[in-house]
Order: structure tokens, then sequence, then C-alpha cells
């Protein structure tokens, strides 16, 4: 029943599960670091390789335009994180907030989260996709309250309970879903296979559907970080290992927004269910707005760009929800330049954070004058995440505000409302970090700026040149999301 | 269906939520993991009564696995957990009972109003099954609300599960995949729950266990 896919597809799931149980029995950490980079990076060739050699879809697994871009997109990432991660992980151990168990533990850790954001990517069965995203969210737990300290195990605690919580009222909807198919395309597997779903959900009962969107839309809103349920976010961002708060940002929330997305085209291919734009619009406008405001309030530099990371998926659920070509597309693309960009600014944050002893914004200034490479990467990360042009960002944004004037005027003057309130937070805190009478320790960071470099240029480039494949193959994207 | 088989069945998830509340009005914590555990007693029965009148042999696996992990296993390591580490016995509520139990009421019949309304189409048993699990769940919900202590919190998020489960079994056919993931979910979640109650007692105890067990402190 299940046809037998092609190598690629079973390579991004198995390469991290391999890579996971060599490391829990390695006891080097340098080793382990580089291995731990060497299986993100043949991860993320697999995965590219599915752009040229795109499997058929089985009962299990499917892949689909839709899922690549966030499978590429993440696996990069994924590969660019491990990178820093290596050097960010040698200097905790040289200062002793962590030890060698914790590492073996940590590396471990780091690919089974990979493996299953990849799982919940590919995956099929809605079932199969709700247990991916579940065990993801249990490692970022673990991994999150690795530093053990009051913070962090709060932290930890918080957001394990809140993500239970989340993944509990994911599960509900799921099983509402396989309810409403079950009449019409039978009991068993069949009901939870998004492929047959997609086919014959225009005759289920729309009753239950909407029911059960309330449901997926509430649990996987949660992991997405959107307003009201956010609040576990900014503390898992501030506590964990920085590494960890770029995977979170740049990759597990959009796993967490595909799978919304997947049950959004369920409900958009029944004519009587309700509409679910409107929904996920409200929560996007009510994130950007709050976590906007709550940018002016924040004394911990980690916390800040966590509630950043609030606003911009605000803002590409918002773009989802608006629907049309041209909200679709610029949300693609933002939800995109995103993860680049907080990741980057995260691994700038990592590395400032560890030069100076501290994550508190009062004691850092002045860092294009100590550590001027840091500085300025981190000047031109938060300009382009705070939308100045040329940035990818800029782009995005611009595209969104355009499209919601052109089809709803009256959210145009709120949304605007948003962007301006959170770009002047991020200018005003980047001028304190930034500029000023240097403060703190001069000792020069070890760490590699690669990652750094590489995630500015691409924000960058994408700013001033979209390349024609990329840009026709979102636009495909944006139509089949309606 | 069998009219017998069919109250039966109801008996049994309205059981579930009787349980339930009597899980919000506990404040001894032993007493709470007895109540948690004679919950998922009532749901390994449950569900064994659904696997027998659906003719469903691999919902037997389920109502196992809730009868040894969730009635047995789990209850037992937090009673030492509690036991061991000296946690105190009294449950600390951030509301008190008779509202708590009031609100109880309400989210009872908001999930009746709910489900029989929206799933005028499906079959009786499972609407009714439905809007018994809906019940379950949030009643875990608000336990996980009104209640401070870490253990309480953990008893009502199981809790919540246990509507879930309740849920997938009531949905004639649902594969096995889900049901054996939840309880496996409930499994990691314990293991994850024992370190964290471990380092929490590491961080907020006094420093003489610290001393008295230093060693301890790296295990993890």
């Amino acid at each position: 029943m299940s046809a037998l896919l092609l190598q690629n597809v079973h390579l991004i799931l198995f390469l991290p599960a391999l890579t996971a149980v060599v490391l829990v029995t390695l006891p080097d950490y340098r080793l382990s670091a580089r291995l731990n980079v060497a299986s993100a990076f043949v991860t993320f060739l697999a995965a590219s390789s599915l752009l040229i050699d795109k499997p058929a879809s089985g009962s299990y697994l499917l892949v689909d335009d839709l899922n690549i871009v966030f499978i590429v997109l993440n696996t990069f990432v994924a590969f660019t994180t491990s990178l820093f991660s290596a050097s960010y992980i040698a200097h905790e151990l040289e200062t002793g907030h962590l030890n060698k168990a914790n590492l073996r533990f940590y590396h471990t850790m780091y690919q089974v989260l990979l493996g299953a954001m990849n799982l919940a990517l590919v995956a099929n069965n809605i079932g199969l996709m709700w247990v991916a995203i579940e065990v993801a969210t249990l490692t970022t737990v673990l991994m999150v309250g690795i530093y053990r300290t009051d913070r962090a195990l709060e932290a930890a605690w918080k957001y394990f309970i809140l993500g239970s919580v989340g993944i509990a009222l994911a599960l509900f909807g799921t099983i509402l879903i396989y309810m409403a198919a079950r009449p019409v395309v039978g009991e068993g597997s069949n009901g939870m296979i998004w492929t047959v779903l997609i086919a014959h959900v225009a005759e289920f009962d729309p009753a239950l559907l909407n029911l059960a969107f309330v449901f997926l839309l509430l649990g996987y809103g949660t992991k997405v970080g959107l307003a009201p349920l956010h609040a576990w976010l900014p503390d898992a961002h501030a506590e964990g290992p920085t590494p960890i708060s770029a995977v979170l940002s740049g990759l597990l929330l959009n796993v967490a927004l595909y799978a919304v997305l997947r049950f959004k085209l369920l409900m958009a291919a029944n004519p009587r269910a309700i509409a679910p734009g409107p929904l996920m619009a409200t929560l996007g406008m009510v994130s950007l707005v709050f976590a906007g405001l709550m940018l002016y309030r924040r004394s911990d530099i980690k916390r800040m760009f966590a509630y950043s990371s609030i606003e911009h998926m605000g803002i590409v659920a918002f773009a989802f929800g608006m629907g049309g070509a041209v909200a679709n597309f610029a949300g693609l693309l933002h939800m995109t330049m995103h993860s680049l960009t907080k990741s980057a600014i995260f691994f700038a944050v990592g590395q400032i954070a560890q030069a100076k002893g501290t994550q508190r914004m009062r004691d850092i200034r002045g860092l294009t004058v100590t550590h001027p490479l840091l500085g300025w990467g981190l000047v031109v990360g938060v300009a382009a995440i705070a939308g100045m042009p040329p940035s990818g960002v800029f782009m995005s944004e611009f595209l969104i505000v355009s499209s919601t004037v052109a089809h709803a005027p009256l959210l145009a003057a709120p949304l605007t409302l948003g962007l301006l309130i959170a770009f002047g937070a991020l200018l005003w805190r980047l001028h304190g970090l930034a500029f000023g009478e240097p403060t703190g320790s001069l000792a020069p960071v070890k760490a590699s700026s690669a990652p750094l470099a590489m995630h500015l240029g691409l924000v960058l480039a994408a700013g001033i040149y979209l390349p024609p494949p990329l840009v026709a193959w979102f636009q495909h994207v944006a139509v089949m999301l309606g | 269906m069998d009219r017998l088989d069919f109250d039966i069945a109801h008996m049994f998830a309205g059981g579930l939520v009787l349980v339930s509340f009597m899980l919000l009005y506990q404040d001894r914590l032993y007493a709470l993991l007895n109540m948690f555990a004679a919950q998922a007693l009532v749901l390994a029965v449950s569900v064994a009564w659904q696997a027998y009148i659906q003719d469903a042999p691999h919902l037997y696996i389920t109502a196992a696995i809730t009868l040894i992990f969730k009635a047995i296993v789990i209850p037992l390591a937090l009673h030492r957990i509690v036991g061991r580490l000296r946690i105190q016995r009294q449950v600390e509520t951030v509301v008190s009972t008779v509202p708590t139990m009031l609100a109880g009421i309400a989210l009872v019949s908001l999930s009746m109003v709910v489900m029989l309304r929206v799933t005028q189409g499906a079959d009786v048993l499972a609407r009714e099954d439905l809007a018994f699990a809906l019940s379950v769940v949030l009643l875990g919900l608000l336990m996980m609300v009104t209640r401070s202590n870490a253990v309480s919190q953990v008893v009502g998020f199981m809790s919540l599960e246990n509507g879930l489960i309740l849920a997938a079994t009531g949905a004639r056919g649902m594969p096995l995949v889900v049901e054996i993931s939840v309880a496996f979910s409930i499994l990691i979640a314990l293991i994850v729950v024992g370190i964290f109650l471990f380092r929490i007692r590491e961080r907020f105890d006094s420093v003489d266990l610290h001393a008295l067990d230093g060693s301890k402190v790296n295990r993890i």
C-alpha cells in the first residue's frame, strides 16, 4: 500500500536519526560537533535534491511544492546553525556552563530535533505529523532546560506545559478531522492521509470541520507563538542555549505554521466550512501589535528578539490569512527572510553575550567599537529585520502592506501601525547596543562569523535581486495556497 | 448497535467525567494521585469495552497500556517522587474549590452544547463520546490552570490526555498509530517530568541537599 519513495526523502529522515544514535555513544565533544555539522550538511544536500528529483507521494510521506520550500529552508538553517553551535558550545564548555555529558546530550537532541522537524514536514498522515511535532517539542523542552539554572528550569517548565496543552488541543482537532472524514472515506488510515482528505473534503460535514480547525489553529498556533498563546516563547528563547533560540525562531515556528497551512488548505477546499483566513489574520494582527508594544519594555537582549519573532510570525500568519496570490507570495517570502535574518541575529547575539558575559542590554553598549565585525553584523541584521530597504524583509513587508491596502484597506492602518511600532523599538534598542560609550569586556570572540555573513548576504541579496526560478516557484505555491 | 452495549459505553464515558470532577477538589497530593489512578482505571475499562463492541482488537492494547502505565506505573512513580523529595503534601490552589467546581460545571455544559450541536450528522455513540471527551479535556485544562504545584499540573495534563484517548477510541476505526503515540507521549512526558522534578528540587531546595549529594548534580 505504501509506495516506496525515492531515497532522498528517506535520507532526510534516517540520516538525523542515525547520527543521533552515533552521537549518543560518542564521548568526544569536538568529534560530535563535527559530525553534527557534517550530518546537517548532507541532510541539506539531500533536501536540495528534492528540488530536482521530486518523489511520488505515498500514504505516509508526501512531497509537494509547498513543503519543499519549508524543507530546504529548514535544512539550510539547521546546517548553518550547527556550524555556529560548534564554536558556541566549545566556549560554553570552557566557561563551565556546560559539561561534556551535557554536550553529548545536546548534540544528540539536536539531531533528533532535525529529524522530527523533517518528518513533520514530509508527513502525509496527519497523525504522523502530530507525533513528529510532539517529539520536536519535547526535545526542545529538554534543550531549553539544559543550563539548569532556576530561570532555565522555569522557562523549560512553562514551555513544556504550554507546549503540551497546545499539542493536546491539536490532537483533539486531528481526531475531529478523522471523525469528519470517516463517513466519506471510510474507516481506517485513509481518514488521516492528507492527500485523501483534500480530495474528498468537499463532502465532509462542515460543522465538524469548523470545530476541528478551531482546535488545530489554537493548538498549532500555540507552537507558532501567536498571541495570546505565546507566553512560553520569550522565556524559552532567553534561557536556552543560543543555537537553540536560533533553531526555535528560524525553524520550529515555521514547522508549526506549516501544519496550520495544511489544515487551512483543507478548510478552503470545503465551500460550506467557515473561511479560515479571517481567524488566522486576526490572530496574526493581534500578535503583531502586541509584540510590537512589548518590544519597548525588554531588558534582556534574547528576550527582545524573541518578541520580535512573535511579531514576525504574526505578520506571516496575517499574510496567509489574507490570502490571494500576492499576500501568500509575500507571506512565503517573509517567512523565509525572517528565518534567515532572525537566526543570523541570534548567531550575533550569542557571540555578543559570550563576549560581554551578560544578556542585559543595559550592560551592552558600543559594540561597533569593541567588536566591529559583530557590532556591524548586528546592525545589519537588526536593520534588516526591522524592514529597512534593501533587505528582503522590506520587500515582503511592502508586498503585504500593498496587498492589504488593495483588498482590505481598513486593516492596512493597524498593520502599518504595528510595523512602525516594532520598527521604532528595534532601532531605538539597536542604537544603544551598537553605538555610544563602549562597556564591558573587550576580549575578541573566537567564533566563526561565516554563518552570520552567509545569512545576511542572502537576505540583502534577496532584497535586491530574487532569482526568477525562485519567484516562479513561490508564485506557484502562492496560487496553490489560494 | 445494541442498546445495552451503547448504555454501558455511555456509563463508562460519563464515569470518566465524574472522576475528572473528583480530581478537581482533592487537596492532598497522595489523594490526588490515587484519584488519577482511578481515572486511568475507568478509562482502561472504557477502552476495553469499546474494543469489545467495535470488535477492534488493537484497542485492547491501548486499554492495557492505559491500565499498566497510567493506572499503576505512573501513579506509583509519582508517589515515590513525592515521598522521596519531601514535596509539600498539601496542594496549593490558585482558585479555591467552589469557583473551580462551578467553572468545571460550566465547561462541561459548554462542551455538551457545542459537541452535540456540531456533530448531528455523526453516529450517536461517537458524538456523545466526543462530548464527554471534550469535557474531560477541558476539566484537565482547568486543573492545570487552577493548580500551582508542579505535580498537580502534571496530573492535570495526564487527565487531559485521558480525555484525548477517550475521543480517539470513540472514533471508530481510528488507526492505532495515534493511540500508541499518545501512550508513548505520556511515557516521554513522565521521563521529562521526572527529570524536571529532580532538577527543580536540586535548584530550589536548601544548600544542604546540594552538599550531601553533590554527585547527583551532574548525573543527567
